[in-house]
């Protein structure tokens, strides 16, 4: 992706998703997403189960190997059968010995992503097995050749018009099928039957107990239940990263699988079958012989796959994949793929924002590649996983192990003097420049307002396009002459120590000390209208724009370095105050894999979100009259980062406590992520996702509405899709605004 | 323990409410007269596990494939319920019940107001033993449904509709 060509041709990809897919992704999506939230509110002990759930994946992965001999004796001691595959050839190789042994003509399967990745239904057609999927959704994307797009919902790019427009087109029914129950209904007839005279039946497994070799599968059609019991012959196929030890340890799985995934506070079916099961087989050649009169001889077997996962047991950053229990909420919850769906932001066969982990783990890197890019660490997701995988990191581990095997950089001699990171040679242009904002904005500032005019002008923005992916329709952000911190040296603190409730460094991020250095300055006087000391030290960038980019060390670095310029100021007693969310996301969450664990509690301990922290001293009773504040009505989009932390609560309060009458957005992130959107590759993707903030904010209730956001990229986001300035909520309290200046 | 047994099915009703699956209550006496009001026939099922509780003649209790197919109604008995899910939990057992309790357009789980759990850890406790032992279930909640079709639909490959009749204690002093 580092030439401009690859650049327009992954742009042209995303415009015709969004186009042609768009639509029915992004309703289904949001639904599942907003279900979600509703169904694990009515769970009291949600994040308790959440950690259960955690504990006990932890505990099988990690002694996985001895749990895969207790499974197999168990599942040999039940007379079923267990294999072992290392890979995809491999599983594929003895799942056609079995359909050979069976003489089977045709095999029905129940949804299974694990089966995409072997790619099993292509191998046994090459033997002319009739193969057929009964998950109404795979059935469609059978029908119409087509990938899943969705790890749940394979079919979610598709609308109930298209699908009734493949069938007729295909089957050519008496009477043209047009709704969802005719649609349902036909399907159900013809996969009936299918599945009646189906030699073998194939389906995954959600879960695999070691204890009682138990498949549990949770569906909600009936044609898991179907596939396995129909045919007298059952495989099972699944990951080994799917066994749990017992019985037990299923319940918080069962509790949290459908409410994660489809909003469901539970799926119809939690099939907990243990095979051979001693259900009758349903034999259409005696269709006269009472069930209880028969005696089966049912076969299982259960094909465990490798393929990539017992290496990344080994690997410290991927293991966490292995947690994964494959529910959606990382997908659903993520504005990108609420827009594109898994056709853009998946790889060869997962999809969503764990597809990253997967595909590095099962395809490789060139598959996680594909749609890496997609994350743009905003971690959403995180709080959504229901076995608290940090899907973000993930991401950014794998774009940091791409960028290292990435090629040599055709422009690198253009950049190598200006960007002073700690990333090997052959990164790609566009990442390092976005990953050294700093030393861009160190100079822009310097060179204010040349380097302003300059990168504006025509010709600049004509290279920075061809050569870095900055998309020109992009307003670029103007550097100020004077610097937040140098208007704070010649201005001096206004609250003596002597008089001082307590004493902060404000910290003087990139964007605050050089671009809008309004609300650093307001973020001054309304801490000082509230008694407190100020400070601005040099403190470094945190990391959050190479840590975006997967530069790890250099970010790594920063982090010591922050460190370094904070650690004394917090021993004093002074606490960390920080404007921008994604820099104290920084703080709070990603330097913990950063610092050495003391030095990061320390500073999580002691940083401070700005409005967090008025709360904090209102709280204390510091009188709130200083602060400015009308009761104008404002329109408030919190930052996804700072929603993760949970910290938007308190800049809602304080401007209601100031008098303002807040309406705050409910949509999972702008999309303009920081650099995300001014790539030229995502630019219209940024868009669309901004699309439905700008809805939010156009309706009549919050048009005209003063528009205000946390944070910087969301600002400029706001800025552009409104055509109306948004400022931080910091400007709002701002006392210059009671005295009307 | 009384004052228990009626929070649960309080709550259990109120589960299979939200689900809009309707629920009968009925004494073991009065079994048949309330499956006349519900069952669409023809109806199959399976022997009732429970004791002195039987299927009326009228509902064929020896299914075979072919009745299965031209079926309408299944009843068969639940092992037991979940009352914070709605779920009844049905075994799979060489009789067929649990092909019977799927195919039919409605199903009709039969089980007993003492036999309900009030939450998921209580019902998996008490299926571990079960499944250890080489036994099956499923935990059925309402009808089976898809929204693959692009809108959700109720009766996929297995019921449309689910109707559950709670027996009360008078069949049994356990």
């Amino acid at each position: 992706m580092s030439d401009a060509g690859g650049r327009r041709s992954k742009a042209a990809h995303i415009r015709r998703l969004l186009e042609t897919e768009g639509d029915a992704v992004e309703e289904n999506t949001i639904g599942f997403n907003r279900g979600r939230y509703e169904s694990v509110a009515d769970l009291e002990d949600y994040e308790e189960l959440k950690s259960e759930a955690r504990a006990i994946k932890e505990d099988a992965i990690e002694r996985l190997p001895a749990l895969i001999d207790e499974l197999t004796a168990t599942v040999e001691e039940n007379g079923g059968t267990v294999y072992l595959a290392d890979d995809a050839a491999d599983a594929n190789r003895y799942i056609r010995e079995v359909a050979s042994e069976q003489d089977a003509d045709r095999l029905v399967k129940s949804k299974s992503m694990t089966t995409e990745e072997l790619e099993v239904n292509e191998a046994l057609e090459a033997d002319g097995v009739d193969v057929v999927e009964t998950d109404l959704g795979e059935w469609v994307l059978q029908v119409a050749d087509e990938a899943p797009s969705h790890i749940v919902a394979p079919a979610i790019h598709r609308s109930e018009v298209d699908i009734a427009r493949l069938f007729n087109e295909r089957f050519d029914p008496e009477e043209p099928l047009e709704t969802a129950e005719e649609l349902t209904a036909f399907a159900r007839e013809r996969l009936g039957g299918l599945i009646r005279e189906a030699d073998v039946g194939m389906t995954g497994a959600n879960f695999i107990t070691a204890d009682s070799g138990t498949i549990a599968l949770v569906t909600s059609e009936g044609n898991a239940r179907k596939s396995a019991v129909v045919p007298d012959t059952h495989v099972a196929v699944a990951g080994v990263e799917k066994i749990v030890p017992s019985v037990e340890d299923l319940s918080p799985f069962i509790e949290l699988i459908g409410r994660s995934g489809t909003g469901q506070d539970i799926t119809s079916y939690i099939s907990l079958l243990t095979p051979p099961v001693e259900s009758p087989v349903v034999d259409v050649n005696e269709p006269d012989v009472a069930f209880a009169d028969r005696d089966d001889d049912r076969e299982f077997h259960l094909v465990l796959i490798d393929n990539g996962r017992m290496a990344m047991r080994e690997d410290d950053q991927l293991r966490e994949t292995l947690y994964c229990i494959r529910c959606s909420a990382c997908a659903n919850s993520c504005a990108n793929f609420q827009s594109v769906g898994g056709h853009a932001f998946g790889g060869e066969t997962y999809s969503g924002g764990i597809a990253t982990g997967w595909e590095a783990g099962v395809h490789g890197y060139d598959s996680a590649a594909e749609f890496n890019d997609l994350c743009t660490g905003c971690s959403r997701c995180v709080n959504q996983c229901p076995v608290e995988i940090d899907i973000p990191w993930i991401n950014t581990v794998v774009r940091d192990r791409l960028n290292r095997g990435g090629d040599e950089g055709q422009f690198e001699f253009l950049v190598e003097g200006l960007t002073p990171d700690e990333e090997p040679g052959g990164i790609d242009l566009q990442k390092r420049l976005f990953g050294n904002y700093e030393t861009l904005a160190k100079l822009g500032s310097a060179t204010a307002p040349v380097s302003n005019w300059l990168a504006d002008a025509g010709p600049a923005r004509t290279v920075l396009e061809r050569v870095a992916g900055v998309d020109s329709r992009r307003e670029l952000p103007a550097f100020k002459r004077e610097t937040l911190r140098d208007w704070y040296e010649s201005r001096g603190p206004r609250i003596d120590a002597a008089d001082a409730e307590r004493e902060v460094v404000l910290y003087p991020d990139t964007y605050t000390n050089h671009v809008d250095v309004d609300r650093g300055k307001a973020a001054v006087r309304v801490l000082e209208a509230l008694d407190v000391r100020v400070r601005i030290p040099a403190v470094p960038e945190s990391g959050r724009a190479p840590l975006s980019q997967g530069m790890i060390d250099t970010a790594d670095e920063r982090a010591s370095r922050v460190y370094a310029a904070l650690a004394e100021h917090i021993d004093a007693g002074r606490d960390v105050v920080v404007i921008e969310p994604s820099d104290l996301a920084m703080f709070r969450r990603e330097y913990e894999k950063l610092l050495p664990e003391a030095s990061f509690d320390r500073l999580r301990e002691g940083s401070y979100e700005v409005l967090e922290y008025v709360y904090g001293l209102l709280e204390n009773g510091t009188d709130a009259d200083a602060l400015g504040g009308t009761d104008a009505e404002v329109a408030y989009h919190s930052h996804c980062q700072q929603r993760t932390l949970g910290l938007e609560p308190y800049t809602t309060t304080v401007l209601e406590t100031a008098g303002y009458d807040v309406l705050e957005s409910d949509v999972e992130c702008c999309g303009m992520a920081g650099s995300f959107g001014y790539k030229t590759e995502y630019y219209e993707l940024s868009v669309d996702v901004g699309d439905r903030l700008r809805e939010q904010f156009t309706t009549p209730a919050a048009r005209d509405r003063i528009v205000a956001a946390s944070g910087t990229s969301c600002e400029d986001q706001l800025g552009s899709l409104l055509e109306r300035d948004a400022v931080h909520p910091v400007e709002l309290l701002d006392p210059r605004r009671r005295s009307g200046r | 323990m009384t004052v228990d047994v009626q929070t649960t099915r309080e709550r259990f009703e109120e589960s299979l409410a939200d689900l809009e699956v309707p629920v009968t209550r009925t004494e073991p006496t009065a079994l048949e007269s309330a499956l006349e009001e519900i069952v669409r026939e023809p109806a199959i099922g399976t022997p009732l596990e429970f004791e002195a509780v039987s299927l009326p003649d009228w509902i064929d209790d020896a299914p075979t494939p072919a009745t299965l197919e031209a079926a309408t109604t299944s009843v068969t008995s639940a092992s037991f319920g979940i009352a914070d899910y709605g779920s009844v939990v049905l075994p799979a057992r060489p009789d067929g019940s649990e092909q019977v309790s799927l195919f039919p357009e409605l199903h009709v789980p039969v089980l007993r107001e003492s036999d309900l759990v009030p939450d998921m850890p209580t019902a998996i406790d008490r299926l571990g033993p079960v499944l250890r032992d080489g036994g099956s279930a499923i935990l059925a909640t309402g009808p089976s449904a898809t929204a693959d079709m692009g809108a959700l639909v109720r009766g996929a490959h297995g019921p449309k509709a689910v109707h559950v009749v709670l027996l009360g204690d008078g069949e049994t002093d356990e």
